[in-house]
């Protein structure tokens, strides 16, 4: 088993990130809740449909988690996986834990379910927001192979908080999506440098998207996940106010940036070109008095 | 494809403002009972970084100035626009901008319906039309994730197969029909337009009840038994 | 979808794995294979759902050769299985035994 988050498996993601042996599912394997469509397709089903769902403990406190399985279907989401992502936050709205984990992996709608899937994703988005106001902080984490794309990247965007890895991504539209229509010279989907400073973990930390940027290790995820937990952020005519104004000078700075890098310069990043090459640590040291906060 | 300002026409015979902005469409309707603010966008408009934040920006108006009044979106977009600058500028944040808006006007207590007239697709209609209390569309209306030939492309499933399944399923073919099986969309509006709104109206919110008209209608038998098992899990 | 059962034993009785066990995931050419105590009549039963067709006398030479190192009695083994080599079907049974502690 390798020491990295990235090339976990979900429940592996589950079993290390959580107290050790705190770990209870709900609808697990031997539940076979499985998808209803893919059989008619030829493909074979998983018995939780790529995503472990239940409660464990994360530093002693009551959370709820749910993680979204990187090998099965690029982690997309089908009608039985969205519906277990949509039960566990309305249950966390129910039952009103320390919080709520989303371990997310995603490509975003499973195209084999298309239509139950997107729909299923909108019921995720009203259940984030269910689980947020009763009092429960939702925390997205974005660390995984196939990053956070397509809905579930805005769902991710909804939640209270947003941890992240370098390698992981957030995104509406893929790389790949964006040159299969609007051709390379718009996006070079094979350009990983340009994917990684487009989308991933150290843009979207500088930028204001992400909340926390560590690397890629399950001690470094959980203790920036802890200190968020207990902490519901408000979803109110306030905040929302205040995230227009700071998403309105985020266009305003830099709508006409040809790249990300012209974005970190004008932030005051000394040596922009340099940022790919930073360990987290010294990258968010460096990073954090001069980035622009989406709340603030 | 219906005209945004005819539509309106027919929703408000007692009058409206509405008016075009770029690829939004904004104003006040007004119904026999009521003034409705409405927001959308025409022109298969594709939802980018700007237009989502103009159009949280037309929601924020509305809850600052009318409290209260009902809200109606009305939804004609390509999906999230398909750029390197609207990602770089951070897309998944701008359209939850636009999601919470709406989240926040509902608990204010402002009704929020949505009609699909145009095309409805993607990450566009979860961030405009799904986050509606409900959503209505017109006949005509194209819902979708995506058209069959990019779908096929994508998961490898010939065409043929795929609008062999569309006859037996709702879960792959675009449509208004499709998405009011999966118990997405309300209802779809057939007849006089006007009624329709005022009786949607005149209703109470609900809550989510996607999942519960999905399984009540054959489209999706799945999703509602599963969140109700996970509720009652040991 | 091929699906495929297998029974092998009965083997004597031993004691039980207290929980199910599941092990690997169902990605390109792997497969996940959920290990369950069930009343079998000592038999050790695998029920194999494969994305790939006719290849049903590996399946039956890999498993036989699993049933009988590991004897397991009253056992269910339900596989998904997107194509996986014989070899990874190997690795992934090893690492059920293992975790079932009959390795």
């Amino acid at each position: 088993m390798s020491a990295g988050y990235l090339e976990a498996t979900a429940r592996q993601r589950v079993a290390r990130f959580f107290d050790a042996g705190s770990v209870h599912e709900w609808l697990g394997p031997s539940a076979r809740v499985t998808s209803p469509h893919l059989a008619a397709l030829g493909m074979p089903a998983a018995f939780d449909d790529g995503v472990a769902t239940g409660r464990a403990t994360l530093a002693g406190r009551p959370v709820y988690f749910a993680a979204q399985e990187p090998e099965f279907m690029g982690g997309a989401v089908g009608e039985v996986h969205g519906a277990k992502l949509t039960g566990v936050l309305l249950r966390a709205a129910r039952d009103r834990p320390d919080g709520v984990v989303l371990l997310l992996d995603t490509g975003g709608v499973r195209l084999h379910e298309a239509n139950a899937g997107l729909v299923a994703i909108a019921e995720i988005q009203r259940a984030v927001f269910e689980a947020r106001l009763a009092g429960v902080p939702v925390v997205a984490v974005c660390a995984g192979s196939n990053g956070c794309y397509g809905g579930i990247g805005i769902v991710a965007r909804g939640c209270d908080r947003i941890v992240m890895t370098e390698e992981g991504r957030l995104s509406v539209s893929g790389p790949e999506v964006i040159e299969a229509h609007r051709g390379v010279e718009e996006f070079d989907a094979r350009d990983r440098a340009l994917v990684w400073r487009t989308m991933g973990g150290k843009h979207r930390y500088l930028l204001g998207e992400a909340d926390a940027l560590v690397e890629d290790r399950f001690e470094a995820l959980r203790e920036a996940v802890v200190p968020y937990l207990g902490h519901a952020r408000p979803l109110d005519l306030d905040s929302v106010r205040a995230e227009h104004e700071a998403l309105g000078r985020r266009l305003a700075r830099f709508g006409e940036a040809p790249d990300s890098l012209d974005i970190w310069s004008a932030l005051g990043v000394a040596d922009p070109a340099r940022v790919p090459m930073l360990e987290p640590g010294p990258f968010v040291e460096m990073a954090a008095p001069l980035r622009e906060r989406a709340d603030a | 494809m219906r005209d945004v300002l005819a539509l309106c026409d027919a929703l408000f015979p007692a009058g409206h403002d509405a008016r075009l902005e770029g690829g939004r469409v904004v104003g006040t309707g007004r119904t026999r009972d009521t003034e409705v603010a409405v927001v959308g966008t025409h022109a298969h408009a594709a939802i980018g970084a700007d237009l989502a934040f103009a159009l949280a920006g037309d929601v924020l108006a509305i809850m600052e100035d009318h409290p209260g009044r009902p809200i109606l979106m009305l939804v004609d977009t390509q999906g999230q626009n398909l750029s390197r600058r609207d990602e770089m500028l951070g897309n998944p944040g701008y359209l939850a901008h636009l999601a919470k808006c709406f989240e926040v006007a509902r608990r204010r207590g402002h009704r929020i319906l949505a009609l699909v007239y145009g095309e409805a697709v993607s990450g566009g209609f979860l961030a405009l039309g799904m986050t509606a209390d409900e959503a209505y569309a017109t006949p005509d209306a194209q819902v979708r994730v995506m058209a069959l030939p990019a779908m096929s492309r994508i998961t490898q499933i010939p065409v043929e197969r795929l609008e062999e399944l569309c006859r037996t399923s709702p879960i792959f073919g675009p449509g208004a029909q499709n998405y009011e099986k999966l118990g997405c969309l309300e209802a779809v509006w057939h007849g006089d337009l006007a009624e329709a709104l005022a009786a949607a109206l005149a209703r109470p919110a609900r809550g989510d009840r996607r999942r519960s008209l999905g399984a009540e209608r054959g489209g999706r038998l799945a999703a509602n038994d599963v969140v109700e098992r996970l509720l009652r899990e040991p | 979808m091929e699906h495929l059962v297998f029974e092998f034993g009965p083997y004597p009785e031993r004691p039980r794995p207290a929980a199910a066990v599941i092990v690997g995931v169902v990605g390109s050419g792997n497969l996940e294979a959920l290990c369950e105590s069930a009343p079998l009549g000592g038999r050790l039963r695998v029920e194999v759902s494969s994305s790939v067709h006719g290849f049903g006398n590996t399946w039956k030479a890999v498993l036989g050769d699993f049933a009988d190192r590991v004897r397991l009695p009253d056992l269910l083994i339900t596989i998904n299985d997107a194509g996986a080599t014989p070899a990874v079907v190997g690795l992934r049974l090893a690492q059920a035994a293992a975790e079932l502690g009959a390795a």
